[in-house]
């Protein structure tokens, strides 16, 4: 049901543009392939019918001393935020602003304080952090007006467990081993989220290293998704068959009783 | 235990709603209505989005009515000409319905739109059931019930058309019941009721339907303009949840049987005031959100194309 490939494609040449910017600042001496290694605990989430969120632990190791972000982000979609404004007494929707690239999920794990690891242009450019999200709104709006829309999207996704409130921690086991926890909740949007982690030192980043957390609805509930979407007349009859045959079916029963 | 919804896309707590569908069922069974005017509400508030609430509680009416109907027709209390009729009107009536939801949708009022239109008919008819109901228990209480005429003659009986409806003892315009099932289906789509609450009051006093023959047509025609609901809601937005109708229904149907038990030790006029009161309650509950300030003004809406 997650159409957006094409958008996590453009986030991935994105980023290793802005990877390739900062890796030719790396020294010399530190061989990429080896620096940074890094796994999840399972790198694909079934949504079944027992589905109630999911936790994967995102863990790692790195050749020098460093500190750890991790990225975590769910492919884009467009996203309307609306304002309600009381028109005569009552709460009504009067404005809205669209973001055409508003991540699904987005979760964000640093071992220090953001602002002292990395430089604010370097930040912005990586989109780490909520606040450096590019939402891409459809329309421009005042600057404050604007802001006060992306924080709401921000602060709305917030609520519903789909972003990270302020920077979760990255533990270190000693130097060189470290972890964290992902916490999935049951509202996840399904598709292949980006999962990217960035060894800093100096106020720099000396090597990232990338992987993809695959999220699908499997079994019976991939099933009647995919029903429902691509076989909606038929998944219509169906269920109201369903309904004519389970009413008759308690009218009979409780007949006897 | 908790299930995931494949189309709310959200995971609930089984008992949680078998406890709903059957609560609800209950009170469908002592007042002989649907009860979807409880349930959607009730749908929305445990977190379901409107659009996957009103659609998915039109599939679980579907049972529901069936249920009903079987049980009526064994007593012979389906007026079927006059529930086509009826059902005619209500599938132009929710067709067009369903249009508006996703217009609605589109530009973002939906919620208002299914918020007034439970304040304002909800309280309409809580108030007149409350009125009607309250008369009937004074008039009883002093005695001097007294029988009027079987119905008046209006404007209305002047309409072209005219039919005759042998189990209603009615010869009546079939433009009246065509118009009365189109409005109720409009609602009915948008509201994700079925429409008895209108519907049976409407045939009562608008129509001059005998009593008897009122629930079981209404619900004979609520199980066809319902179905349309379903049908067109799963082809236009993809919002009916079949997990959870059933889940719903499953409740609703033993509750159902329950209530219809207990609706046996209460009297007519005193069941309606009840009902009436009911009905007031969830119309003053949700007038009371659209005027109280929101904890955040601003509200997410993800994707025009929905489920994306």
């Amino acid at each position: 049901m997650i159409g957006m490939a094409p958008i996590s494609k453009y986030a991935r040449i994105f980023l290793m543009i802005a990877t390739g910017l900062v890796i030719s600042q790396i020294p010399a001496s530190a061989s990429r392939d080896d620096v940074l290694v890094i796994d999840l605990s399972q790198d694909l989430i079934g949504i079944s019918t027992s589905f109630s969120g999911a936790d994967v632990l995102l863990f790692g190791a790195t050749q020098v001393e460093g500190d750890i972000i991790v990225v975590v982000r769910a492919p884009s979609s467009q996203v309307i935020v609306r304002r309600k404004n009381r028109v005569a007494g009552i709460w009504v929707n009067t404005e809205e602003l669209v973001f055409n690239k508003a991540p699904g999920f987005y979760y964000v794990a640093a071992s220090a304080p953001l602002k002292d690891l990395l430089p604010g242009p370097i930040l912005e450019s990586l989109q780490i952090g909520t606040r450096q999200i590019a939402f891409k709104p459809h329309l421009s709006m005042p600057g404050n007006k604007e802001e006060d829309f992306r924080k709401a999207l921000v602060r709305n996704k917030q609520r519903s467990g789909l972003y990270t409130s302020g920077i979760e921690e990255v533990d270190f086991r000693g130097d060189r081993l470290f972890r964290t926890r992902v916490a999935l909740p049951a509202n996840v949007p399904t598709g292949d989220y980006q999962v990217t982690v960035y060894l800093v030192s100096g106020r720099a980043i000396s090597d990232i290293s990338e992987s993809i957390l695959r999220v699908r609805k499997v079994g019976f509930e991939a099933k009647v998704t995919e029903f429902a979407f691509e076989q909606a007349p038929l998944y219509g009859l169906i269920a109201i068959i369903i309904a004519l045959i389970a009413g008759w079916f308690a009218s009979v029963v409780f007949r006897k009783i | 235990m908790t299930i995931y919804l494949p189309i709310a896309e959200m995971s609930v707590d089984v008992f949680l709603i078998l406890l709903m569908g059957g609560g609800v069922g209950f009170l469908s069974g002592l007042f002989g209505v649907g009860g979807g005017f409880l349930m959607t509400p009730l749908l929305i508030f445990i977190g379901i989005s409107p659009a996957v609430a009103v659609a998915t509680e039109a599939n679980q009416i579907v049972a529901a009515s069936v249920s009903g109907v079987l049980a009526h027709m064994r007593r012979r209390n389906v007026d079927f000409k006059m529930g086509t009729v009826l059902t005619a009107g209500g599938f132009a009536g929710s067709g067009l319905g369903v249009l508006i939801f996703t217009f609605l949708r589109e530009i973002g009022q939906v919620d208002l739109v299914v918020q007034l239109s439970y304040v304002v008919f909800l309280g309409i008819v809580g108030f007149l059931m409350l009125f009607e109901s309250a008369r009937a228990i004074f008039k009883n209480r002093a005695g001097t019930a007294t029988r009027g005429k079987l119905h008046q003659h209006t404007w209305l009986h002047g309409l072209p058309f005219k039919m005759r409806f042998r189990r209603s003892r009615l010869y009546i315009s079939a433009l009246l019941p065509l118009g009365i099932g189109f409005f109720v289906g409009i609602l009915a789509a948008i509201m994700g009721v079925g429409g008895g609450f209108l519907m049976v009051p409407a045939m009562i006093y608008l129509l001059g339907m005998p009593t008897a023959v009122v629930v079981g047509t209404s619900l004979f025609q609520i199980i066809f303009v319902t179905a349309n609901v379903t049908f067109l809601q799963a082809i236009n937005n993809q919002t009916v949840d079949v997990v959870l109708a059933l889940l719903l229904l499953t409740g609703a149907v033993v509750g159902a049987q329950i209530g219809t038990k207990a609706s046996g030790r209460l009297r007519g006029e005193e069941l309606r005031g009840l009902l009436a009161l009911m009905v007031l309650g969830v119309s003053a509950k949700i007038g009371v959100e659209l005027v109280s300030t929101p904890e955040d003004v601003y509200s997410i809406n993800e994707t025009p194309g929905f489920g994306l």
